[in-house]
């Protein structure tokens, strides 16, 4: 199999296997959690104080009082890699025609440096995240194989991507076949892993402001 | 001192028969220091090809072409540097090729013989056009099926050169469903060296490239890790291609006739292989150097890359996925609804039990242990 026969994979069943599994993990498991079923809170909510749900999904976005002078790392470091990813999945040129050819809808891409600047920043925010991660110990103490799995897939992509788009060590066709499988395994592991944040944060974020409302501690 | 004589006219030496032709030395030299552009030698090398030419008797070449279209032997009969009458009457000897030749029927094939028996191990093959490897009847010259004329021819010869995508690769008849179970001269001949020139034709400079370094240096030139020669086949059409810099500023032809594919903007939106395409059109192009496809407005579709015409359709960005519709996708949505649901139903029968199953505890029934 030559690198133009791995690249008609890569875009052929093998994205198509995990795209079914994507799409059918990530509908599966927001039935699994709205499924789930609260009991009914018959007690009276201690303050009166609509949208506190929706207020919160804003204020947990950003950092509270004084938390950004005692984690600046976790908080920057948080917002570059987001942001950065962001960027590069829905502005890049070439993203956007695949989103275009599975939807029909289309927006206007940035220009590749750009976009390429934002993926650098984003791979450097993960690194020290990832330092900061094995050398705080309190994180240390709550990570979990998930934690360095979540870490780890969605690296490869940002990484494979860059080496492609720059033409490093691996020769382009292999490269750009090589980022599809690292999208592809990430397409896969996201519904059933803490990568599902992508899906549910502003559900729990609402869900936590509403609750807490109710008790009286609104946001 | 006599100066070193540049072009050797000695009998049946190809010197001799450019002298005949009234090929000066001036004009030879300027095709040879041309040819050394092409394959990226040092310019110095020139003089050396110029003597090692002229000196060189003119290089026996049978021609076979099997299931092809023959827009092959089109595009080298288009070769401008040298061009072909050059290649055909000063550099080489065509003993036997189909379409070129005179002789037909046993006088053809007893020439084919002859050459082969003449210049044992040292005449060059030339092959255009896959192999059939299901029914020996779905091509075969003179009652000879493709496989056993490839296996005969290629005993004697020094080496093989695979013209077109179809010989190099197995190209068009090897696309899927590939009726008649072609293959590439490759797959059949494993002792010979074979240098593959793809291209759906192939650019004729670079059969003729290819031609001019064996003649020269009696070798075959570097090759890739698909036996491609690295002086034509190292750098993809993008990385080449004069519209590259409106890849990199992210303007992009959306239609093949918008206002942006007016102004040369890149065709990548429009289903461009050049990306992943290794060939040299956007350098030596087509034409006299007049342009190529990507120039005169079409993408480029990656003919000399194998299997390229099962690569996915040719006008769906490199980004877009081959096969994957919103359809399957919807019903995928389904099955994963329908999975939750069934999970769902699960957790909740899970904790009716749970709730059925408790037991209450009165205070009356709690007893303090005695110690």
């Amino acid at each position: 199999m030559n690198h133009l026969d791995l690249l008609t994979f890569a875009r052929g069943s093998a994205l198509d296997l995990a795209l079914i599994i994507f799409v059918a993990g990530v509908v599966l498991r927001l039935f699994e959690i709205f499924g789930l079923s609260r009991k009914p809170d018959l007690a009276r909510p201690r303050t009166d104080s609509p949208g506190s749900g929706w207020r919160t999904m804003l204020t947990r976005s950003i950092p509270p009082q004084g938390m950004m002078k005692r984690e600046p790392v976790t908080y920057i470091g948080g917002y570059v890699f987001h942001l950065g990813l962001f960027l590069a999945i829905f502005f890049f040129a070439p993203h956007i025609e695949f989103f275009r050819s599975l939807t029909g809808l289309t927006w206007p891409a940035l220009p590749s440096a750009l976009v390429d600047a934002s993926v650098v920043a984003a791979i450097v925010a993960l690194f020290v995240l990832l330092a900061h991660r094995l050398s705080n110990p309190v994180k240390r103490l709550l990570s979990t194989f998930g934690d360095y799995l979540a870490w780890a897939v969605t690296f490869l992509p940002l990484l494979t991507g860059y080496m492609a788009y720059h033409h490093l060590f691996v020769e382009y066709t292999l490269m750009l076949a090589l980022h599809i499988f690292s999208v592809e395994l990430l397409l896969v592991l996201l519904p059933f892993t803490k990568l599902f944040h992508t899906f549910s944060v502003f559900v729990s974020r609402w869900y936590n402001g509403d609750f807490f409302g109710r008790k009286g501690v609104a946001s | 001192m006599k100066p070193k004589q540049m072009m050797d006219t000695s009998p049946g030496t190809v010197g001799e028969g450019l002298r005949q032709r009234g090929v000066t030395r001036r004009e030879f030299l300027k095709f040879c220091t041309a040819m050394t552009g092409m394959l990226a030698l040092p310019p110095s090398m020139a003089k050396v090809m110029a003597e090692a030419i002229s000196r060189a008797r003119r290089q026996s070449v049978i021609w076979l072409s099997f299931q092809e279209c023959t827009g092959c032997t089109e595009s080298i009969t288009r070769s401008h540097s040298p061009t072909l009458e050059t290649l055909i009457f000063d550099l080489i000897s065509l003993d036997y090729h189909h379409t070129l030749q005179a002789a037909s029927g046993a006088a053809a094939e007893h020439a084919r013989e002859q050459a082969m028996k003449d210049n044992d191990g040292k005449y060059l093959l030339i092959v255009d056009g896959s192999i059939p490897m299901g029914n020996a009847g779905y091509s075969c010259i003179a009652g000879i099926s493709n496989h056993d004329m490839l296996v005969e021819t290629a005993k004697g010869a020094a080496a093989i050169v695979a013209v077109g995508t179809c010989a190099a690769y197995g190209g068009i008849p090897k696309a899927n469903p590939n009726p008649t179970g072609a293959v590439s001269v490759a797959d059949i001949i494993k002792d010979k060296p074979i240098i593959n020139v793809p291209g759906c034709p192939p650019i004729p400079v670079v059969m003729t490239g290819v031609l001019t370094h064996f003649l020269t240096f009696g070798s075959i030139p570097e090759l890739d890790a698909l036996g491609r020669p690295k002086a034509f086949f190292g750098e993809t059409i993008h990385d080449r291609c004069y519209r590259r810099p409106f890849y990199d500023q992210g303007k992009f032809a959306e239609t093949f006739d918008d206002a942006a594919a007016r102004k040369g903007w890149c065709l990548f939106k429009l289903g461009c292989k050049g990306p992943v395409t290794y060939n040299a059109c956007a350098t030596t192009k087509w034409n006299e150097g007049t342009s190529f496809p990507i120039e005169s407005g079409h993408g480029c579709i990656g003919c000399s890359e194998p299997n390229f015409w099962d690569a996915g359709p040719l006008y769906k960005a490199l980004s877009m996925p081959i096969s994957v519709t919103p359809s399957k996708l919807g019903k995928a949505a389904a099955v994963g609804a329908a999975a939750g649901v069934a999970v769902t139903w699960y957790n909740r029968s899970t904790k009716a039990q749970a709730k059925a199953a408790h037991a209450k505890v009165t205070v009356q029934e709690l007893t303090r242990e005695e110690k």
